[in-house]
């Protein structure tokens, strides 16, 4: 133990991951942080392993993916593992913001963590993007190609930017190339962003579910929140397994084991389903550049989070009416995820567009009159 | 409950006191007399029927039970369903769910429905259909054995080489060949069938939505076109198919096909024989993967019962403490 506390390196293991002083109410929602940590661990480790045999070439992609499900010994396991710990990445992300959300945990003095957060979301979906289509089936092409054709809709030099991602006029071999170069980039930097997340956090520590100070009765991560947080790792490899073993594909789209035809589109390119909610916003605005300031301003707009909550309250725990807004929040998400996966026609459109105003005045009107109108009746309450 | 939610409305007026000097006297004073809504008297039965576990508990269980039952009866999920970019007649008719032999979660595949199908496959199939993704090993242990397989593989002429003189030659096939392509490139593949090209097989089952079903709907489905359906000539009617022309036309007739153990060679049985076939052709780890599933689910069980164990152990000190408050005397309640 001296060792621990005394050596530099050890130290802050220490002080991080052992020793750290936790509030100890917070629920089962706070183990999202420690399932985020173990699904990157084994992206990384299971994509270094597919790196070993994928071949970044149009002509050899497909076939190298193949070869790993065939030939590689295990092969299938790894691959597998690596395209639906992708899904459970994103499904985790989802419940942790969801847990800032309700518990206020993005007010001060959270806010640089929350601000990292949101940043580590948006490099999330683009190294899911980007390694979605390396395998280079039908999907993977046109997925692609629908994406990086939105960035064509900058003014005046939108077209040249796209042709620069491409390093040709369509995507092509070159872009594959890169797109695996980032690929494997991105989540080292993930990680880095990780660690700063960490940084962030360990001052002021976890927020917990009364959104009170909690520094009068903390535990420490060891014993107590480690084997709390192997529950749920267990508990995640089991429905993990469940997937990888039984429904490997269930998470994905048939048409990516067509190999990648540029001749022929098919019938409907949609793209993975963690990125259908944000797929409908972009599809609600009739306005191509606005759509696409709309998407990515759906994922920035939860930075202004902490100006816009002015509730003197932290969290939602104590407030019934923004309890109920946050759960109209959550379906409205789900609905824009239906959206986005059907045919933009009457009246999946109008829904969406619905959907899609919810989304944006929930952070910029509901969240600050609810604020507003609470901490007046508070103050007429207890007014003389 | 009831009890809790004053005392917590206290605590925030608390923090509020000390961030607002100016109200803090009037709110501390006033805070016992303030009634929050929230903590309005409602019948208690209704409130602790609301706020008990069980209730939760059942109430989840009923969602995520008739979500997991509907996902059964209809092969989708509620609301979500199948990404649909067409009208239904575009997609073609959803296939019907049919009971493979290989569907269960401990179900590996029928070995001796993947050999037929084999027999299916090369002399029907393999007509117009590549397979490039299998080579002669593959059906080693599979569906035939070594000696089988390797004579089977030395019927069909292959070029290797160069020689030591630097030309081509035929050899005959080894283990490690793949199957032969019934045309030598995409464009003698299109003369062939009316500028139609047939699609490799190797990954035709996951490559479909509806997978085996799919196929076998669209082999068994053929059927003379309804009144009014134009269909241009050299097309063939199937519901199953998007589109509901399509070029290939019925293969697949009673007794084409002779097999070696005396099954009857019906229509549907030949299709469920190459339908089973080219699903071992798309996941030939599926044996195995299933098997290697039942012992995931074994391990990390027996890993999540045990850490739940150990969690309540190392966490009962904490769960039966008991905190007691005292308010500072010199302080009190002003």
């Amino acid at each position: 133990m001296r060792t621990l506390k005394k050596n530099m390196l050890l130290r802050l293991v220490n002080s991080y991951i052992v020793d750290s002083p936790e509030p100890a109410n917070i629920s089962y929602l706070w183990n999202f942080g420690s399932l985020l940590g173990v699904c990157l661990v084994l992206q990384i480790l299971t994509g270094i392993f597919l790196a070993m045999h994928y071949q970044p070439h149009v002509d050899f992609a497909f076939n190298s993916v193949e070869h790993i499900m065939r030939d590689v010994n295990n092969g299938w396991a790894i691959r597998y593992t690596h395209a639906n710990v992708a899904s459970f990445f994103f499904i985790f992300v989802y419940i942790h913001i969801a847990r800032g959300l309700y518990y206020g945990s993005y007010k001060s003095p959270r806010v640089l963590l929350w601000s990292i957060g949101v940043i580590i979301l948006v490099v999330m979906m683009a190294t899911g993007f980007l390694g979605y289509v390396l395998p280079y089936g039908q999907m993977s092409l046109w997925g692609a190609t629908v994406i990086t054709n939105l960035l064509s809709a900058i003014p005046v030099f939108g077209q040249d930017l796209v042709e620069l991602i491409w390093g040709g006029f369509s995507v092509n071999n070159a872009t594959l190339n890169r797109f695996f170069s980032l690929h494997y980039l991105l989540p080292f930097l993930l990680a880095a962003l990780v660690v700063a997340h960490l940084i962030a956090l360990h001052t002021h520590g976890s927020n917990n579910p009364n959104g009170i100070g909690s520094s009068t009765d903390r535990l420490t991560m060891h014993p107590y929140f480690t084997f709390k947080d192997l529950v749920t790792i267990f508990l995640f490899f089991l429905i993990l397994s469940i997937f990888v073993f039984y429904y490997p594909n269930m998470l994905g789209h048939s048409d990516n084991y067509i190999p990648a035809n540029p001749m022929q589109t098919p019938a409907s390119i949609v793209p993975e389903w963690y990125l259908l909610p944000f797929y409908a916003i972009l599809r609600s605005i009739p306005n191509k550049l606005l759509g696409v300031i709309a998407m990515f301003g759906s994922l920035f707009i939860l930075l202004i989070l902490p100006i816009t909550d002015v509730s003197r309250v932290r969290g939602n725990q104590f407030r019934p009416a923004m309890k109920l807004f946050f759960w109209f929040f959550v379906v409205n998400f789900f609905i824009l995820m239906w959206i986005g996966s059907q045919h933009p026609t009457s009246p999946y459109v109008e829904i969406g567009q619905i959907s899609t105003a919810f989304y944006f005045l929930w952070f910029i009107l509901i969240v600050p009159v609810l604020g507003l109108s609470e901490n007046t009746i508070m103050d007429v309450a207890t007014e003389k | 409950m009831l009890s809790r939610l004053p005392a917590s409305s206290l605590k925030g007026l608390r923090s509020l006191a000390e961030a607002r000097p100016s109200a803090a006297r009037s709110a501390a004073q006033t805070a016992s007399r303030v009634r929050f809504s929230s903590s309005s008297a409602s019948s208690s039965a209704v409130k602790s029927f609301l706020d008990s576990r069980a209730t939760l508990a059942s109430a989840t269980l009923l969602t995520v039970g008739s979500i997991a039952w509907y996902t059964h009866l209809y092969g989708s999920l509620p609301f979500l369903g199948e990404v649909h970019a067409n009208s239904p007649a575009e997609e073609g008719l959803h296939p019907p769910h049919y009971p493979w032999s290989h569907g269960g979660l401990l179900d590996s595949f029928d070995h001796s429905s993947i050999r037929r199908g084999y027999q299916v496959y090369r002399e029907v199939c393999a007509a117009c259909h590549s397979l490039d993704r299998i080579a002669w090993r593959n059906l080693v242990g599979v569906s035939h054995s070594v000696d089988e397989v390797k004579a089977m593989a030395e019927e069909v002429e292959y070029e290797d080489g160069p020689n030591d003189q630097g030309e081509m030659f035929q050899r005959p096939g080894k283990l490690s060949d793949y199957m032969p392509p019934p045309y030598p490139n995409e464009e003698a593949a299109r003369a062939s069938n009316q500028g139609a090209l047939p699609p490799d097989l190797s990954l035709i089952v996951k490559a479909r939505h509806g997978g085996p079903d799919y196929i076998f709907a669209l082999l068994t489905g053929y059927r003379d076109a309804p009144a009014g359906f134009e269909i241009r000539d050299g097309m063939n009617y199937n519901p199953y198919f998007p589109g509901n022309a399509i070029s290939m036309a019925r293969v697949l007739f009673d007794g084409l096909v002779e097999y070696e153990d005396g099954t009857p060679a019906t229509t549907s049985q030949m299709a469920k024989d190459v339908v089973t076939f080219l699903n071992w052709a798309a996941e030939p780890e599926h044996d195995e993967r299933k098997k290697a599933g039942l012992k995931a689910v074994i391990l990390f069980s027996a890993l999540t019962a045990i850490s739940l164990y150990v969690k309540r152990y190392k966490w009962a000190p904490i769960k039966s403490r008991k905190i007691i408050y005292n308010p500072p005397a010199d302080k009190g309640h002003h």
